[in-house]
Parts: structure tokens; C-alpha cells; sequence
């Protein structure tokens, strides 16, 4: 089967642009996407476009073609939506219509526009991922969820509000160099401890901030990266998508994240690799905590051993399999539909080595995506190597 | 309070709390879920029965929830918890106990309070 060859990805700065629509965010990415890949915007036959919020936002639905017009595309273009895993869900409609035959060139991406609405309206919005009848009005938030996990996660496996502060230590020094995350700003893990709490054990500087922004990549068939002699070394050689029960209280375990766990075993059998040949990782670090999930899901740690990862130093830059090197949700920010493909964009410029953190993994051939929605109820997990 | 249609089962299921009869759906399998169900997601069983709910449950996670929702502006800080009551768990709000005193395992019944905030109808556990 052919592996869908990353030809080019643009990302817009993440962080505060309240006035900025999302067509023009989406457009910006886009447009950077097409310059990057080099391909003829007349080739592109589809676009795929991650968005969750976009309704109750911006009021504005029907988003697949109004993404297509703003990069100035005349092709079928779909929304797609689950979560905070929109995007990655968006990726992988693109490889199965590259894989099928469908397609030679697609655009996927997605973008959100968040900071208008207030923190109060976000939280609203976000809480809607969630299930309404037995989750949101039992009011749960989306911190709230998290802090329920963290808790389970401390009772059954260990680990302690410290540990986690490790990995918002670590993500936010690993976005110090990154010209496009929202938060660039080295803290200690006093800093963590002592930020107001949220929904205890998780306090500010275990959460994600909310984030305007947007991503998209090209990619396209190896054949057609061939015949028209695209600098595209970086293949998408595996993809997987995991579901799980909505509401928490419907799952056996609150301190797994059973639906990644099917994501990437689906991936790693796809691209015919194991977790040990996992070189680097961008994990979908919403809150500190879904990192740990993230990372034992992935099998890069067993259960109950990736609490002390990054407190170790095993997924800091200098560790021997760097997590988050982009600065993870947490630092870079997290423009929910966007967030899947920013991952990608992050794991081919890793990989080809343009990215300010490449050289942490000089020697990386395999990255992984693992881009989760809600609570994790779904989950994409993309393996990317470099090809050539 | 937000005047709409009920919502079904689920207001029905808090109906059946409120009269001392809480119930749950039970497949031929003996997996637990709480109302509208047509299958059981676990096994595919369509044959659902309604059994009555365990007097009590344990908590089996919980958090004070202090950056809450609009909806929930005047209630915060709260506790949110999911409690165990054997065949399945239920999320609920926390009252009658100083959100530090809340602890795994504690032993909580199950009733219907108000949101403070907007008069809606609410799952509480209460210590037992």
C-alpha cells in the first residue's frame, strides 16, 4: 500500500487573536501549506477540515467549503469533528483517499477561533465533548474530567501533583524555541505547585491554555511526490483510530485510555513497527496528566511508569525518546481542531530536520501522532518515517 | 429554571430517584447502564432489564471543581465525583461534606438536588 508523503504543512502563531475569523486563520495555514508543498493548487482534489467549537463560536457551521474558498480551492471539502481529535480524524480521511486511490493531493486541516467567546464561554464550549445529560450536569468541566483521572491514576498506579509539574516543567522549556506556541516562558515546578488550582490535584500550569489558531498540510501519493519531484521525505506510514465510552463513569478504568490503545496498535501494525522504534512523540498533553495516559497508551511506558518520565528526564529533549518536543498542547497551545495536524506538522519538520528542536532526535526516523478527543472516547494515532 | 422538554429516560430516571425507586438497565449478561439504552454497548444484548439501584456507593474519583461553567457560577467550588454502586457508576455533586474531608471510598447515597445557579435538576450524592 502506498504512504501518503507530507509535501508541505504551514501552522499559524497559536495564541490570543480574538478579531482573527477563523477563515482567516485557516487561510493563512493553508495558503503556507500549498507555498511549502509546491504543488499546483489545481491538483488538489479534497480538503478535510478539523473544527469542534465553530457553532458556538464564531456561529458559523457548514465550514468544509468556506475553508476550501478562503485557500482559494474548488474541490469537495469536508468538516470533520470529534473533539480535540478533529484534526487527527481529518488526517486520516486524507490517507484513506490517498490509500484508495481516490485522490492524488489533498489538504487537510482544521482551525479554531476560541479566545473571542471569554474563558467562561470556552469552558462551556469545551465542556460539550463531554456527555451532557449525566457528565456536563453533574458539572463536570474539562479540567474536571482530567482531575478525576489524575486522581484515579495517583490511587492505582502512584505518582503524585509533583510528577505532573515535571511535564508542564518540560513542555513549556521545549516551546522556548518555538517562534509559533503561545506561551514561550520557562517555569519551575514551584511555579506549578503554586499556580491557583482548577479542579484539584490540577491546577493552571497543569492545563492547556485556550488558543486561537490553525494548521494544514499537503500531502499526497508517493507516486505523484515522484512524478513531480516534491521535496517530501516524511511519509505517513500508518494510521489508527480508537473509541471508547463517552462519559467516564461508563469505563472499567478511569486511568486508562483504552480507545489510544487500539489507535495505536491499529498504527504500529499499519506501518509494521513496534513502540521500540518509536524515535519521538507529540502527544495530545490537554492536561499534563493526558500525557501520562498518552504515553503508556502508546506502549512507550508501562502502566503505572509514565508518571516519572519526565521528572527522569526520559522525554525531555535531551532524554532518549523526546515527548512533546513542539511544547505539547500545553505550551504551544491547543486550537482544538487544529491541534492533530500542528502534531503532524511538527513530527515531518522533526523528522526532516527543520525544526528548532530536530536536533534533539538527529538521528530520528520514526515519530508518532497521538491526537485525543474529550476524555479520550476517540483517539488517532498516525506513525510518520522518513522515507527517503 | 430552563424551560424545554424533558429529556426522556433521563429525566424519568431522576423521576425514579425522586420517588425512592432509582433504577438501572441491565443486559442478559449482567452489564449495568443508565438510561435511554436500547443495547448493551458491551455485548450487543437488546434484552435490557430494569433492576433497582444499590442503596449506596463508594466514590471512586472526585475533584473541587473551582473554574466551573456559566451554569455552574454560583455553585463553585463544588465537588464533582463518580461513584461506584456496584452494576454501575453514577456522576454527581458532593453535599453534606467539606470538600476536603471527600475521600475515595466513601460510602454516598444517591439523590436529586437543584443547581444553585439555575434551578436545575442535579444527581447528589450525599455521605451516608
Amino acid at each position: 500500500m502506498s504512504d501518503p508523503r507530507i509535501a508541505g504543512a504551514g501552522v499559524t502563531n497559536f495564541g490570543k487573536h480574538p478579531e482573527r475569523t477563523g477563515r482567516d486563520l485557516f487561510a493563512e495555514a493553508g495558503l503556507e501549506a500549498l507555498d511549502a508543498a509546491g504543488v499546483d493548487p489545481e491538483d488538489v482534489e479534497s480538503l478535510y477540515y478539523g473544527n469542534f467549537m465553530g457553532e458556538l463560536a464564531e456561529h458559523q457551521g457548514h465550514q468544509g467549503p468556506l475553508m476550501a474558498e478562503a485557500i482559494g480551492l474548488d474541490v469537495p471539502a469536508t468538516r470533520v469533528e470529534a473533539a480535540c481529535a478533529s484534526a487527527g480524524a481529518a488526517i486520516r480521511e486524507a490517507v484513506k483517499t490517498l490509500r484508495n486511490g481516490e485522490s492524488e493531493v489533498v489538504v487537510v486541516g482544521g482551525a479554531e477561533r476560541m479566545t473571542n467567546i471569554g474563558t467562561a464561554a470556552a469552558t462551556d464550549a469545551l465542556a460539550i465533548a463531554a456527555d451532557d445529560l449525566y457528565e456536563v450536569r453533574a458539572g463536570m468541566t474539562f479540567p474536571g474530567a482530567y482531575a478525576l483521572m489524575a486522581r484515579s491514576y495517583f490511587d492505582q498506579y502512584g505518582g503524585s501533583h509533583e510528577d505532573l509539574a515535571h511535564i508542564a516543567v518540560k513542555n513549556h522549556e521545549h516551546a522556548l524555541v518555538n517562534e509559533h506556541a503561545q506561551i514561550r516562558k520557562e517555569i519551575t515546578v514551584e511555579d506549578a505547585l503554586e499556580a491557583p488550582t482548577i479542579a484539584d490535584p490540577l491546577g493552571l500550569y497543569d492545563s492547556c491554555p485556550i488558543t486561537d489558531g490553525a494548521a494544514a498540510a499537503v500531502l499526497t501519493t508517493e507516486e505523484y511526490a515522484a512524478e513531480h519531484d516534491l521535496d517530501a521525505p516524511v511519509a505517513v506510514t500508518g494510521t489508527g483510530q480508537g473509541g471508547d465510552n463517552l462519559a467516564l463513569q461508563d469505563r472499567p478504568h478511569l486511568a486508562q485510555t483504552p480507545a489510544a490503545d487500539k489507535a495505536a496498535e491499529e498504527a504500529y501494525a499499519d506501518a509494521g513497527i513496534g513502540p521500540d522504534d518509536v524515535d519521538v512523540a507529540e502527544v495530545h498533553d490537554c492536561f499534563t496528566i493526558a500525557e501520562v495516559l498518552a504515553i503508556e497508551s502508546l506502549g512507550l511506558y508501562e502502566r503505572g511508569e509514565g508518571i516519572s518520565a519526565a521528572r527522569d528526564g526520559k522525554t525531555t529533549r535531551h532524554g532518549d525518546r523526546p515527548v512533546n518536543l513542539s511544547g505539547g498542547l500545553k505550551a504551544k497551545g491547543h486550537p482544538v481542531g487544529a491541534t492533530g495536524v500542528a502534531q503532524l506538522a511538527t513530527i515531518a519538520w522533526v523528522l526532516d530536520g527543520s525544526h528548532p528542536r530536530a536536533d534533539a532526535v538527529p538521528d530520528g526516523t520514526v515519530g508518532v501522532a497521538h491526537n485525543a478527543g474529550g476524555t479520550v472516547a476517540s483517539t488517532t494515532v498516525h506513525v510518520m518515517e522518513v522515507k527517503e | 429554571m430552563t424551560d424545554q422538554a424533558p429529556d426522556g429516560e433521563y429525566d424519568a430516571w431522576l423521576d425514579s430517584i425522586e420517588a425512592g425507586e432509582g433504577y438501572y438497565l441491565e443486559c442478559g449478561n449482567g452489564h449495568g447502564w443508565l438510561p435511554p439504552r436500547r443495547v448493551c454497548p458491551q455485548c450487543h444484548d437488546r434484552d435490557l432489564s430494569r433492576e433497582g439501584l444499590p442503596d449506596s456507593g463508594e466514590i471512586a474519583s472526585h475533584t473541587t471543581i473551582t473554574v466551573p461553567t456559566p451554569q455552574f457560577e454560583d455553585d463553585a467550588p463544588y465537588v464533582t465525583a463518580v461513584a461506584d454502586f456496584g452494576p454501575v457508576s453514577v456522576t454527581g455533586v458532593v453535599r453534606g461534606a467539606d470538600p476536603a474531608d471527600v475521600a475515595l471510598g466513601d460510602v454516598v447515597g444517591l439523590e436529586v438536588g437543584e443547581r444553585a445557579t439555575t434551578g436545575d435538576r442535579l444527581v447528589v450524592f450525599r455521605p451516608r
